[in-house]
């Protein structure tokens, strides 16, 4: 069971049972919902921007642990990022999950991505990848969407 | 594996040991331990099929239908065999009511594809039930989208099987097609068709069964039903991917137009007109799956080996057995299969999501299905959007639903707290 409790470390049940920030912003600047057709998992990310900045992170939806754990170590982070930041942590928790060539992030930055690392377990498990980024695509929708909340879909 | 051999190493009254049979089954020795209970997604094959394949590429392989040397006869004469060996299964009156196809889902397209626009004008009904599989949902909506019929659905009722009132109170003279499940694919319920088939006829309507989960699961008659289509597909009941069947009522097919063009479905072309063959090779363009279709032949004689009494009672015991053992773990729910569940459990752990407790039973080896099993209307409805689903097959034991109910405790004690 060693290898399972790699995927399943206690910092993600603990975010998969108490997910944080587990609420709607009732006026969101950016919002956008995810949905994975392969298991029927659902995400909805609320962002509210001060100028480029990130005030405040929300989401709501229904999912795996991974998937929510992903979710609300997510818009932990994401509070107080500007937008590029965002996309930063993004890119290279995307690349740290797949498998690919992570970026190196200026030192504030890669403490923070430091937070997503319990994550990176999915790595082994090739069909669970997407539930550990199905709310980061919501949140890249949202920051490219115009408001009114696109779908976007992890196939 | 000759019938004889089988009966002669699995012989008995009361069938046969799923314990000894897994011998049959190359893919246990290559992977000790696992506990497969995914069958209703797709069988693992026995040698015989998997031989048979490779022997009829090694020993008999040419195109067919169109040389004129012996091996092409040969090859031809293999595969017709295979087409009379799947009419002995569904008991049909002809071979040629026995069209190949990719799957199953290919054989609910053709009736939707061919029978349907030349059959079908706009306001008639199509009916089809909250249990279907999305194959057999969807093929009408696009029909429905392209020339107007009206897609009707039949509902539960309160234990989750076919509401039969509101099924009857749904059919009307409109209603020209009925097109329903024969075991519910995400949660075992059993249809009961004769029921179903004699409601349709009152009002004339045609009836389709879809016998994806059926076919590997109980003895099929198609005469004695007195369906129109029967569907099923060459995996499921542990035959090669790739080759399915649609039955057609022979009167049925000989109305209807090709769905596809090419060679070997016609009888002369020029550029002006083209005369198409009779069923089934009308609907057979292009060469076929050869080699899937022998090895369905071989499925067919593994089962038919078996016996399919044997085969129904083993599932039904062992989808008893799974009941009462999963039944006694707290906080799980059993999905709804109305009165006679069979082969399929499908289920939901409180707190814990089927992707997570699907990852947690691969670990201890067992494999299962978790999602929405391409039924999403069906699990919505039961108000569950996703489960995780044990699917029975001739190989699995006791000791399978026990590894099964212990790793589900597993799961229990990692997401508790």
């Amino acid at each position: 069971m060693i290898d399972l409790r790699e995927l399943y470390q206690d910092i993600i049940l603990d975010h998969g049972r108490h997910p944080r920030n587990f609420r709607k912003i009732d006026q969101p600047t950016h919002f956008a919902h995810g949905y994975n057709p392969l298991c029927g998992d659902r995400v909805t990310v609320y962002l509210s921007l001060d100028g480029n900045r990130i005030a405040d992170a929300a989401f709501q939806g229904r999912g795996c642990a991974i998937s929510t754990a992903a979710a609300s170590l997510m818009t932990e982070v994401l509070k107080g990022k500007t937008v590029e930041e965002a996309r930063a942590l993004f890119s290279q928790f995307h690349a740290r999950v797949t498998g690919g060539e992570a970026a190196t992030l200026p030192e504030p930055l890669a403490e923070e991505a430091e937070r997503l690392e319990p994550l990176t377990g999915v790595k082994a498990y090739p069909a669970r990848v997407k539930c550990a980024t199905l709310s980061w695509h919501a949140l890249e929708a949202a920051l490219k969407g115009d408001g009114t909340g696109a779908t976007v879909k992890t196939e | 594996m000759t019938t004889a051999r089988l009966r002669s190493v699995y012989p008995g009254p009361g069938g046969f040991d799923p314990r000894q049979l897994r011998r049959e089954f190359p893919i246990f020795a290559n992977n000790p331990g696992l506990v497969f209970l995914d069958s209703g997604a797709s069988a693992q094959k026995p040698a015989s099929v998997i031989d048979r394949v490779a022997d009829y590429y090694r020993a008999d392989y040419a195109n067919v239908h169109r040389g004129v040397y012996r091996l092409s006869a040969r090859s031809t004469e293999l595969f017709e065999e295979a087409r009379e060996k799947v009419r002995r299964f569904l008991n049909a009156a002809d071979p040629h009511e026995i069209v190949f196809v990719r799957n199953a889902t290919e054989a609910i397209n053709l009736v939707a594809q061919s029978w349907g626009p030349a059959s079908l004008k706009p306001g008639d009904e199509v009916l089809i039930s909250v249990l279907e599989h999305h194959s057999n949902i969807v093929p009408w909506q696009l029909l429905r989208d392209r020339i107007g019929i009206r897609l009707v659905v039949a509902p539960l009722d309160a234990t989750g099987g076919l509401d039969l009132a509101g099924f009857e109170a749904r059919l009307s003279s409109r209603t020209r097609l009925v097109a329903i499940t024969h075991v519910a694919n995400a949660t075992g319920a059993l249809v009961p068709v004769e029921t179903v088939i004699r409601l349709a006829r009152r009002q004339g309507a045609k009836v389709l069964l879809d016998g994806s989960q059926a076919a590997p699961r109980l003895p099929v008659d198609v005469q004695a039903m007195g369906c129109d289509f029967y569907a099923f597909t060459g995996h499921k009941v542990y035959g090669p991917t790739g080759i399915g069947v649609l039955y057609g009522r022979y009167d049925l097919l000989a109305t209807m137009p090709p769905w596809q063009g090419g060679g070997d479905m016609i009888l002369n072309v020029t550029f002006e007109k083209t005369k198409f063959q009779d069923p089934p090779h009308r609907f057979e363009a292009g060469t076929p799956d050869i080699s899937g279709a022998i090895g369905l032949g071989a499925a067919i004689d593994f089962i038919e080996a078996l016996g399919r009494d044997n085969i129904l009672e083993h599932e039904e015991a062992l989808t008893g057995y799974g009941v009462d053992r999963l039944s006694r773990i707290p906080g799980l729910q059993l999905l709804g299969a109305g009165q006679r569940r069979l082969g399929i459990l499908s289920f939901d752990l409180e707190g814990v999501h089927p992707h997570d407790l699907a990852q947690v039973l691969d670990e201890h080896h067992v494999a299962v299905r978790a999602g929405h099993h391409c039924a999403q209307p069906l699990l919505e409805s039961l108000g569950h959007p996703a489960t995780t689903r044990a699917s029975l097959g001739v190989y699995n034991d006791e000791r399978d639903i026990d590894r099964l109910a212990e790793a589900i405790e597993a799961a229990r004690e990692m997401f508790r707290r």
